[in-house]
C-alpha cells in the first residue's frame, strides 16, 4: 500500500517534470506555427489584404485556380524544378567525393575538412556578393541597377545554382562523413583478402551500407532547394528579373504576400509549395524502403 | 596504380579547397584596395588599406546592424539550446503521457516549411506591436524542432546510469537535467550551437520581413541594401561582405573539433 503510494507520487511527479520541460516548445509551435498554419489555410480561401481586413471575403477555391493560369507563378515553379533537379544531384555527388577524399588517408586531412565546411557558416548575402564579383555574372548586385545594366537572362539561374552549391556541399559532406566513419573496417579488411579492389569495395560495401545516409541528405537537400529564397533575391534585388529569370516559389509568395499584400493567393501559394515537398519527401521515403527489401 | 590515385586524391582536395577558400581570399584582398585599382587584376601591396572599412562604418549604420545582428544570434541561440535541450531530454528520458505524441509532432514540424506560416506571423507580430523590434526578431524562434530532435538522438546515445545513480541520491529532474546531463553534452550543444548561431546571424527572409526602418535591420539585410546603392564599389561592397561573414568563419574555427564530433555522435543521418 505504501510502496504504490510512492511509486504513483514518483509518477505524478516525473509526469510533472516532463510536462515543464517540453512546455516553451509547445507554447512556441502553438502560438507561432500550429496557430499561424491553421489561419494560413483558412485565408487561402479568402481574399484577404492585411492592409484592408475588413473587406475579406471568402472565394472558395478560387486562389487555388486562379495559380494554375498564374505565369509567374509556373514560371517561379519551372525555375525552382530545373534549379532543384541540378542542384541536388550535383552538390550530393560533390559532397560524396569529398566525403570520401576526406575520410581516405591523405595528410592534412583537418585542413580540407574545415576549408570544405567553411562556405556553409557564412552569409548567402555575403557571399552572392564574393561569387557574383568572382565572374559568374557581371553587375549581380545591386537592385534597379541590373535590370538596366542586365544580369545575362540565361545566365541567372545558373549562376544561383553555383552559389548554392558552393554553399551548402560541406554540409552534405559532414553527415556523408559521420556515415562513412560508422562503416566497420572489419569488412573492408575481409573484401581485400577476398580479393576485391577499391572499386569493387566501393560499390559492394561503402554505397549499400551508406544508404540511409544518402536517403537523408536526399530529402534535406531536396526540401532546402525547394525553399530557395535568399540568392534569388540578393542577385535580382527582390525583383525575380530579369524576365523572371531567378523567380522561384518563395519569392514569388513573398512579393505575392508582402509587396502586392495579397495575402490569401500568397497562403495559397505556401500550401502548394507545403504540399510539393510533402509529396517529395513521402514519395522518396517509399521508394527506399522498396529498395531495402 | 596507388601512386596514381595518391596524385588524384591530393588534386580533387588542393583544387576543391582552392575553389572554397579562393572566393574569401580574393575578396578580403579587394575589400583592401583603393577604388583607383578595383578594376585591375592585380594586387599592389603598398596601396592596401583599410579606408574601405572606415568609410562604410563612418557612412552607414553598419556598427548598428552588427549590434543588431549580435544581439538577435545570441538571444536565439541560448533560447533554443536551453529550450531543445529541455524537450529534448523530456522526450528521450522522462516517461509522461503524451510524449509519443509530442514527438510525431516533432517530427511532423520538420517538415513544414517557415514560408507556409510566413502571412499569418507577420499579421500576429504586427497586431503585437512586434514588427521592427527586438521582441519580433527574437521570440517566435526560440525553439527549432531540428535542434531538439538533434538533441533527442544525442541523449538516447549517453548512458543511463549517471543519471540513476542520481536518482536514488534524491535529486531532481531539473538538478539532474542542470547538474548532470548538460555536461556530458558539450559535442551536442557546440554543434547546435554552430548551427543556430550562424544559421540566426545569416538569416535573411524573416529579418527583412520583420525590419523596417534602417536601425533595426540585422547585418545580412542592411548589407542587401548597401548592395543596391554601392553595387559599383567593389571593394565597399566586399569590406561589408567580410565584416558579414569573418565572425562567423572565426566562432566555427575556435569550435569546429567539438562541431565535428558533436556531428557524430549526434546520430544526425
Amino acid at each position: 500500500m505504501r510502496a504504490h503510494s510512492i511509486s504513483r507520487r514518483k509518477y505524478i511527479s516525473e509526469a510533472i517534470s516532463g510536462y515543464t520541460f517540453v512546455l516553451p516548445f509547445v507554447i512556441s509551435i502553438s502560438v507561432f506555427i500550429i496557430g499561424p498554419l491553421i489561419y494560413a489555410f483558412i485565408i487561402s480561401f479568402k481574399d484577404f489584404s492585411y492592409l484592408n481586413p475588413s473587406s475579406s471575403h471568402w472565394v472558395g477555391f478560387k486562389n487555388y485556380i486562379g495559380l494554375l493560369n498564374d505565369q509567374t507563378f509556373k514560371r517561379a515553379l519551372l525555375n525552382t524544378t530545373i534549379y532543384s533537379l541540378f542542384v541536388v544531384p550535383t552538390q550530393l555527388f560533390i559532397a560524396l567525393v569529398l566525403a570520401l577524399v576526406v575520410d581516405s588517408d591523405i595528410k592534412g586531412k583537418t585542413f580540407f575538412r574545415v576549408a570544405y565546411y567553411i562556405p556553409t557558416v557564412t552569409s548567402t548575402v555575403g557571399n552572392t556578393g564574393f561569387l557574383c564579383q568572382d565572374g559568374f555574372s557581371q553587375h549581380p548586385v545591386g537592385n534597379v541597377a541590373h535590370d538596366r545594366a542586365g544580369l545575362n537572362v540565361n545566365f541567372a539561374l545558373p549562376s544561383i545554382m553555383m552559389m548554392a552549391i558552393w554553399s551548402s556541399v560541406g554540409n552534405y559532406m559532414v553527415i556523408f562523413l559521420a556515415g562513412l566513419q560508422d562503416i566497420p573496417t572489419e569488412l573492408y579488411e575481409a573484401a581485400e583478402v577476398d580479393g576485391a579492389n577499391k572499386f569493387q569495395r566501393f560499390i559492394k560495401i561503402t554505397l549499400p551500407l551508406l544508404r540511409h545516409v544518402v536517403f537523408f541528405n536526399l530529402v534535406v537537400s531536396l526540401i532546402g532547394t525547394f525553399q530557395i529564397f535568399d540568392q534569388a533575391y540578393v542577385v535580382s534585388g527582390g525583383s525575380g528579373g530579369p524576365l523572371d529569370a531567378t523567380m522561384t516559389v518563395v519569392l514569388d509568395i513573398y512579393k505575392t504576400g508582402f509587396k502586392d499584400f495579397n495575402m490569401g493567393y500568397a497562403s495559397a501559394m505556401a500550401f502548394v509549395l507545403f504540399l510539393i515537398i510533402l509529396l517529395l519527401t513521402l514519395l522518396q521515403r517509399l521508394l527506399f524502403r522498396e529498395e531495402m527489401y | 596504380m596507388s601512386k596514381i590515385f595518391r596524385f588524384f586524391l591530393y588534386s580533387v582536395a588542393i583544387v576543391y579547397a582552392a575553389i572554397t577558400l579562393g572566393p574569401f581570399i580574393w575578396s578580403i584582398i579587394t575589400s583592401l584596395k583603393p577604388t583607383s585599382e578595383i578594376d585591375s587584376l592585380s594586387v599592389n601591396l603598398k596601396n592596401l588599406t583599410f579606408g574601405n572599412y572606415n568609410m562604410i562604418i563612418s557612412q552607414f549604420p553598419f556598427l548598428r546592424w552588427f549590434f543588431n545582428s549580435l544581439i538577435v544570434a545570441i538571444a536565439v541561440t541560448f533560447g533554443n539550446l536551453l529550450f531543445n535541450s529541455m524537450a529534448g531530454y523530456a522526450l528521450a528520458r522522462i516517461n509522461f503521457a503524451g510524449r509519443n505524441f509530442i514527438f510525431i509532432i516533432v517530427l511532423a514540424l520538420m517538415m513544414v516549411p517557415g514560408q507556409v506560416v510566413m502571412v499569418p506571423t507577420y499579421i500576429l507580430l504586427s497586431k503585437l506591436g512586434w514588427v521592427n523590434t527586438y521582441w519580433g526578431l527574437t521570440i517566435p524562434f526560440l525553439t527549432s524542432s531540428f535542434g531538439i530532435f538533434l538533441m533527442r538522438q544525442f541523449f538516447l546515445s549517453i548512458p543511463k546510469e549517471m543519471e540513476e545513480a542520481a536518482t536514488i541520491d534524491g535529486l531532481s529532474r531539473f538538478r539532474i537535467f542542470l547538474q548532470i546531463v548538460l555536461p556530458l553534452s558539450k559535442p551536442a550543444l557546440t554543434t547546435q550551437f554552430i548551427f543556430m548561431f550562424t544559421g540566426n546571424w545569416n538569416s535573411f527572409l524573416w529579418p527583412s520581413l520583420l525590419t523596417s526602418s534602417d536601425n533595426m535591420y540585422t547585418l545580412p539585410v542592411g548589407l542587401n541594401s548597401f548592395y543596391g546603392q554601392y553595387y559599383q564599389f567593389w571593394n565597399q561592397v566586399m569590406a561589408g561582405a567580410i565584416l558579414l561573414t569573418l565572425p562567423m568563419i572565426l566562432i566555427f574555427l575556435v569550435f569546429q573539433k567539438q562541431f565535428v564530433k558533436g556531428i557524430s555522435t549526434t546520430g544526425l543521418k
